[in-house]
């Protein structure tokens, strides 16, 4: 019986690899994808665009200016006379920040009285908007600690120290990197096996297969295992590219590290055998792997955290294998934690693989009767 | 011409019952935009709110509390008290709290006497711009503690800064991401829809037999065209009704604006369908270019979530050919700016210049391919 499972899974195999075509989508886009996404997907902000109307050229306002030219997070691209075209800046997206100092941004700083400075950021994205805001502040308020602690003035009551434990720079990076091992592996194994069902079925040889002596836990792992098989290798090379290409520490074991991997393959296997025996064409079954991946990818944690989701919607996410296996390569790879610490990210997504290939074994016959 | 305006009439209700007889195509136009809208538009948020924040306070004493009230009386945290920095540590590492703030047991002693009484802060970096916006609202609990103090002294800091947000006042990340969705979504269901077409006719053999009419390629791809631009339309219609209506976007530029850049948008969404469905021969292929070359990098590389400006130079360069980047800026702009035409009019042009492009490749490889 194992030499006919065997052979399945061998015609799996070819019937992915054996076109030229077919093989160059398995493995070239994905890399060209870390590579660009890798490099292009970071929250970290440089070169933001500013502008400086400063209405009191002075010294005191030199000084402040320069801490924001000497910033590598801002570019200073324009000083302004009037106060007319700060809104056109920022309307035509030249700049993302306008710094208006007041006319009499010196005097009460020499007078002791607090001197008025504004910072008009662009809210059409919210997030580098905030971002931005505490960039600017951070400045600020170190110009107006080193200005009253050089003119003798009382040392504030109490100074912040801020730290970042895993990631001590806040390299965005190193958040989304792990997250494409996820992603892509996601991808890949979705397509090779949400296909797979529904091309032969199209074709008529499914109805062959069930005719033939194997039994239906055979079909299932000789179509299963190709999946399985293909997800993990392009997995491992995510990994080696995310740690010798990329640098990201790999604090923890491989162990932990695999099992999750494993575990989240044989479930993204399992839902798109789901898909693939559910379809009766091939464009119903990428239709259904695509209404799984697009929401399971954006709701998983990916980019966006899944704590700011409202409460009925964070219970949908669990049934999301993806968000355990984020979990648990973030963690894997920043904190180095082990597998004890993970065992909850590890038993939701056996039990989506076992519950989905279950399924998928009984929808292989149902759909023919 | 009598004849070919005949022949075109026949393909395009030939195309339009075929797309009626399989309701996956009119699934892709109307349910899946509409689907993905509503799961997005309530899950993908970046407002970090209620950050579960431990509390370590070693002498409790007045002048830790009123730094300490600052946490509780903010929208943005959820504090939880800890009385030794080895539990908050604990709680961090098994994930209950995103960020520790730690007074010493000689804050209240340094912030009456000498200054500079150090708080220590701790946020877990794994998530770095959620770590980031939380540094951003503790900065601001403990500026705003600053200025309370020097008022209580007497005094005042050197600085006042007023903050103001340009649109999007409230700086809410809905307002901003859904338009973004749109165009995600927008073009995820043009490429769908067009992309597997005519693989579809090439897999079946019935590309030859249409080969063998009098149909020239130019009809051949305007029918696949035209009834797939008019389902697209519908759905974006729908998904900016929901938009407006449901999430409460505002719609502060003219509905023609948008129209007509949804219209050069879809266009060349279809025409990147079109040019991979004829490129590929073959539905598995075309599906996997479709989602490599559309959703992902629309999702991630068109400015929706992560900032363009922030990317290296070469990956800038790679992203001036994602037709969503130039359609999220558009619609970025129309909803929360209005009329910007500074902002839509380059725009417009790129989807224009692309729309032509891989339209007008689509029909010289499927040429090509007749001989």
């Amino acid at each position: 019986m194992f030499h006919q499972v065997l052979a399945l899974i061998v015609k799996e195999l070819l019937a992915v690899l054996r076109d030229a075509k077919s093989r160059m989508v398995l493995i070239g886009p994905p890399l060209i994808q870390l590579l660009v996404f890798g490099y292009g997907a970071t929250f970290d902000l440089n070169h933001v665009p500013m502008a400086i109307y400063d209405q009191d050229p002075s010294a005191a306002s030199r000084e402040l200016v320069a801490r924001f030219a000497g910033s590598p997070t801002f570019q200073v691209v324009a000083r302004l006379r009037s106060g007319e075209q700060i809104d056109d800046l920022i309307d035509s997206r030249q700049v993302a920040l306008v710094l208006v100092i007041d006319r009499r941004f010196t005097r009460d700083l020499l007078t002791h009285r607090p001197a008025a400075v504004q910072a008009i950021v662009d809210g059409r994205n919210s997030n580098t908007a905030l971002l931005i805001q505490g960039y600017a502040n951070t400045i600020l308020s170190d110009f107006s600690l080193s200005w009253g602690a050089a003119r003798g003035g009382p040392a504030p009551p109490a100074v912040l120290d801020l730290r970042a434990r895993y990631n001590p720079s806040l390299n965005s990076h190193w958040f989304i990197i792990p997250g494409i091992v996820a992603l892509l592996t996601q991808v890949v194994t979705l397509l090779v096996v949400g296909l797979s069902v529904a091309r032969e079925r199209e074709a008529g040889t499914f109805d062959q297969l069930l005719v033939t002596p194997l039994r239906q836990i055979d079909i299932l792992l000789g179509k299963g295992l190709p999946g399985v098989l293909i997800g993990v290798l392009e997995a491992s090379v995510i990994i080696a590219a995310t740690v010798w290409w990329f640098n990201v520490p790999l604090r923890g074991g491989l162990l932990p590290l695999y099992l999750g991997l494993f575990l989240f393959v044989i479930a993204v296997t399992g839902i798109g055998l789901m898909i693939s025996s559910l379809a009766v064409t091939q464009q119903q079954a990428l239709l259904g792997a695509f209404l799984f991946m697009v929401p399971s990818i954006i709701l998983s944690g990916f980019a966006t955290p899944i704590a700011n989701m409202p409460d009925w919607m964070q219970t949908l996410t669990l049934l999301n294998p993806m968000r355990y296996f984020l979990v648990i390569v973030r963690k894997v790879f920043l904190e180095g934690t082990g597998m004890r610490a993970l065992a909850h990210q590890y038993w939701p997504m056996a039990v989506i693989g076992i519950v989905s290939l279950a399924a998928a074994g009984w929808l292989f016959r149902r759909r023919v009767a | 011409m009598n004849g070919g305006f005949s022949r075109l009439g026949g393909l395009l209700r030939k195309e339009s019952l075929q797309i009626w007889r399989d309701p996956s195509a009119l699934a892709i136009a109307f349910v899946l935009p509409t689907m993905l809208l509503l799961i997005f538009g309530y899950g993908v948020s970046l407002d970090a709110r209620n950050v579960q924040i431990a509390l370590v306070v070693q002498h409790p004493g007045p002048v830790a509390s009123s730094f300490t009230a600052g946490f509780a009386h903010s929208p943005f945290f959820r504090p939880r008290r800890f009385l030794a920095i080895q539990d908050a540590e604990a709680a961090m590492a098994a994930g209950d709290v995103q960020g520790i703030v730690w007074l010493q047991s000689d804050f209240a002693r340094l912030a009456l006497g000498p200054g500079n009484a150090p708080i220590g802060v701790i946020v877990n970096g794994v998530d770095a711009n959620d770590a980031r916006i939380i540094e951003g609202y503790v900065q601001q609990v403990w500026a705003n503690w600053l200025v309370a103090r020097a008022a209580v002294a007497g005094g005042a800091l050197p600085l006042s800064v007023q903050p103001r947000v340009r649109f999007n006042a409230a700086v809410s990340s809905r307002n901003y991401l859904v338009p973004g969705l749109i165009a995600v979504i927008m073009t995820l269901t043009g490429a769908l829809l067009t992309a597997l077409v005519i693989a579809r006719e090439w897999e079946r053999g019935t590309m030859e037999a249409v080969m063998v009419t009098r149909v020239t390629m130019r009809e051949l791809l305007l029918a696949k065209l035209l009834p797939y631009f008019v389902l697209g339309m519908g759905g974006m219609a729908g998904s900016v009704a929901i938009a407006v209506f449901l999430f409460g976007v505002p719609l502060q530029g003219s509905v023609w604006v948008l129209t007509a850049a949804s219209a050069l948008f879809l266009l060349a969404a279809l025409g990147m369908g079109l040019l991979i469905s004829s490129f590929a021969r073959n539905q598995f292929v075309a599906g996997q270019i479709a989602i490599i070359t559309t959703f992902l990098p629309a999702f991630i590389l068109s400015g929706f979530v992560f900032d363009l400006n922030s990317m290296p130079t070469p990956v800038q360069i790679i992203t001036h050919v994602v037709a969503a980047r130039y359609f999220v800026a558009i619609l970025q702009s129309v909803f929360l700016a209005g009329n910007v035409w500074s902002v839509i009019l380059p725009n417009a042009a790129a989807l224009a210049l692309m729309a032509v492009v891989f339209l007008g490749l689509a029909r010289v490889i499927a040429r090509k391919r007749l001989d």
